[in-house]
C-alpha cells in the first residue's frame, strides 16, 4: 500500500504545486530556443471621462496575443453594476474574472444594505483583493458609475493603487489618448462633446499604438440611463479587394473531349435511422 | 491600532518553518503517507504567494481580534474565539468534505465570494480520499 492519498480535504484557491516543476518546464524550454506559451493581452487604449451629467467610459477592441491578433471585436467594457461599469487593460483573462467577482459581491452586498450600490465600494473592494495578490493579477482598470453621491471615475491599477480622477486613460495607448484629453477637456462637458472626446481619445490610441485597433466602444452612464454603444465607430475597416485573381471562363482553350460513363452496381443498401428526438 | 506592532506580528505568522512537512507519529518525515522529502522544498516557497496566501485567513482573523480588542476590550474577541472554536468542532465524517457553513456565518464570509469559492473546490476535487483510511488517519490509528 504505497500511497501518497488525500488524508484530508485542503481548502480551495488558488494551488501552488505546479509551480516549481513550470519554473523547471520553463528553463528547459528555454536551453532548446523555444517559448513558452504567453497569456493573451488585451493591449489596449480605455480611458473615462466625467462630463456634466455622468461619465463615459471609451475602449478599443483588440485583444493580442503577443505578436498576432486574437480577437478583432472583443468586449472591454464590463458590467459591474446596474449603474457602475468598468473597462479592462492588462491580461484578458484576470480583467474578466476579476470584474465578475466583484459584480457578485456587489451584487449581494447590495442585496444585503437594500440600496444601489456606490463606486467607492466597487473601488475599495477591486483594491483590496488586488492588493491581497501582490500584482501578480494583472487587470489595471479604469471603473465609472453614478451613484447618490454624483458621478464617479477611478483608475486601479494592477497592483492595487487607486486614483479618482476626472480624466484617466489606461493601456498601451493611453499615451496618445492622455495627450487629446490633456488638450481638450474642460469640465463640465455636454454628453455630445464629451462623446466627442472619448471618441477621439480611443482614435488615438487605436492609430498610434500596435496593441489597440479595430473598433471603438463607448459607455454613457447618468443617473437612471445606461447607454452601452457596441460598436460607437467603426475606425478600422477591412479594405474592399480592388481586384479579382479568378480566371473568366473561356481563357483555357477545349482541344478535344470525350465522356467515359462509369458502369456502377449497387451492391448493398441499408437505411439508417438518425434519433431526431 | 499600533501599526508596527501587526508587522511584528505578521512575521511571526509566516514562519520559514511552515512549509516544512508535519511530522509524523515519530517525529520524523512520514514518507508512507506524504511521499518523499526534499530540503529544497521544505526551505523556500515555490511562488512568494504562497506563504502570504496560506496564511492569508489567520492573519485577517488576528488583525480583526486585535481591532476588537483595542475597541471592546478583551472580553470580545475571547467570546469570538470561543465561538469560532466550537463552529470548527460542526464537521461530517472525515472523508465527507464540510460545507462550514457556521463558521463561514460568524466570519461574515457567507455573502462574499472569493477565488477560493471558484477554483479548487473541494467539494468538486477530483481526487476522493479512501474512506477507510481516512477515517484510521483521523482517529490516529493508521
Amino acid at each position: 500500500m504505497a500511497t501518497v492519498s488525500v488524508c484530508q480535504y485542503y481548502p480551495g484557491g488558488f494551488s501552488f504545486e505546479n509551480c516549481k516543476r513550470n519554473a523547471l518546464l520553463e528553463a528547459d524550454i528555454n536551453k532548446l530556443g523555444f517559448s513558452s506559451p504567453a497569456a493573451r493581452k488585451t493591449g489596449t487604449t480605455i480611458c473615462g471621462v466625467v462630463y456634466k451629467d455622468g461619465v463615459v467610459l471609451g475602449a478599443d477592441t483588440r485583444a493580442t496575443e503577443g505578436m498576432i491578433v486574437a480577437d478583432k471585436n472583443c468586449s472591454k467594457i464590463h458590467y459591474i453594476s446596474p449603474n457602475i461599469y468598468c473597462c479592462g487593460a492588462g491580461t484578458a483573462a484576470d480583467t474578466e474574472m476579476t470584474t465578475q467577482i466583484i459584480s457578485s459581491n456587489l451584487e449581494l452586498h447590495s442585496l444585503s444594505t437594500g440600496r444601489l450600490p456606490r463606486v467607492a465600494t466597487a473601488n475599495r473592494m477591486l483594491k483590496q483583493m488586488l492588493f491581497r495578490y501582490q500584482g501578480y493579477i494583472g487587470a489595471a482598470l479604469v471603473l465609472g458609475g453614478v451613484d447618490c453621491n454624483g458621478p464617479h471615475l477611478y483608475s486601479i491599477y494592477p497592483h492595487g493603487s487607486t486614483d479618482k480622477l476626472p480624466y484617466v486613460t489606461m493601456g498601451s495607448g493611453s499615451l496618445a489618448a492622455m495627450a487629446v484629453f490633456e488638450d481638450r477637456y474642460r469640465p463640465n462637458m455636454e454628453e455630445e462633446e464629451a462623446k466627442r472626446l472619448v471618441r477621439d481619445a480611443i482614435a488615438a490610441g487605436i492609430f498610434n499604438d500596435l496593441g489597440s485597433g479595430s473598433n471603438i466602444d463607448l459607455c454613457v452612464i447618468t443617473k437612471g440611463k445606461v447607454d452601452y454603444l457596441r460598436p460607437h465607430d467603426v475606425a478600422n475597416k477591412k479594405g474592399v479587394k480592388t481586384g479579382s485573381y479568378r480566371y473568366k471562363h473561356g481563357t483555357t482553350g477545349v482541344l478535344t473531349k470525350t465522356v467515359t460513363p462509369l458502369n456502377l452496381e449497387v451492391v448493398e443498401e441499408s437505411v439508417q435511422t438518425m434519433d431526431t428526438s | 491600532m499600533n501599526t508596527r506592532g501587526l508587522r511584528s506580528q505578521l512575521k511571526d505568522s509566516v514562519p520559514v518553518t511552515g512549509l516544512c512537512p508535519q511530522a509524523g507519529p515519530y517525529g520524523v518525515q512520514d514518507s508512507l503517507r506524504r511521499g518523499f522529502s526534499s530540503v529544497k522544498n521544505e526551505l523556500l516557497p515555490s511562488h512568494p504567494l504562497e506563504l502570504s496566501e496560506k496564511n492569508f485567513q489567520l492573519n485577517q482573523d488576528k488583525m480583526n481580534f486585535n481591532t476588537l480588542r483595542n475597541i471592546q476590550g478583551l472580553h470580545a474577541p475571547l467570546k469570538l474565539q470561543m465561538e469560532y472554536r466550537a463552529a470548527r468542532q460542526i464537521q461530517r465524517l472525515p472523508f465527507l468534505p464540510s460545507s462550514n457553513l457556521a463558521l463561514d456565518t460568524l466570519r461574515g464570509s457567507d455573502d462574499t465570494i472569493g477565488f477560493e469559492d471558484i477554483l479548487n473546490d473541494p467539494i468538486q476535487s477530483e481526487m476522493m480520499g479512501d474512506p477507510h483510511i481516512m477515517t484510521e488517519y483521523k482517529l490516529g490509528i493508521l
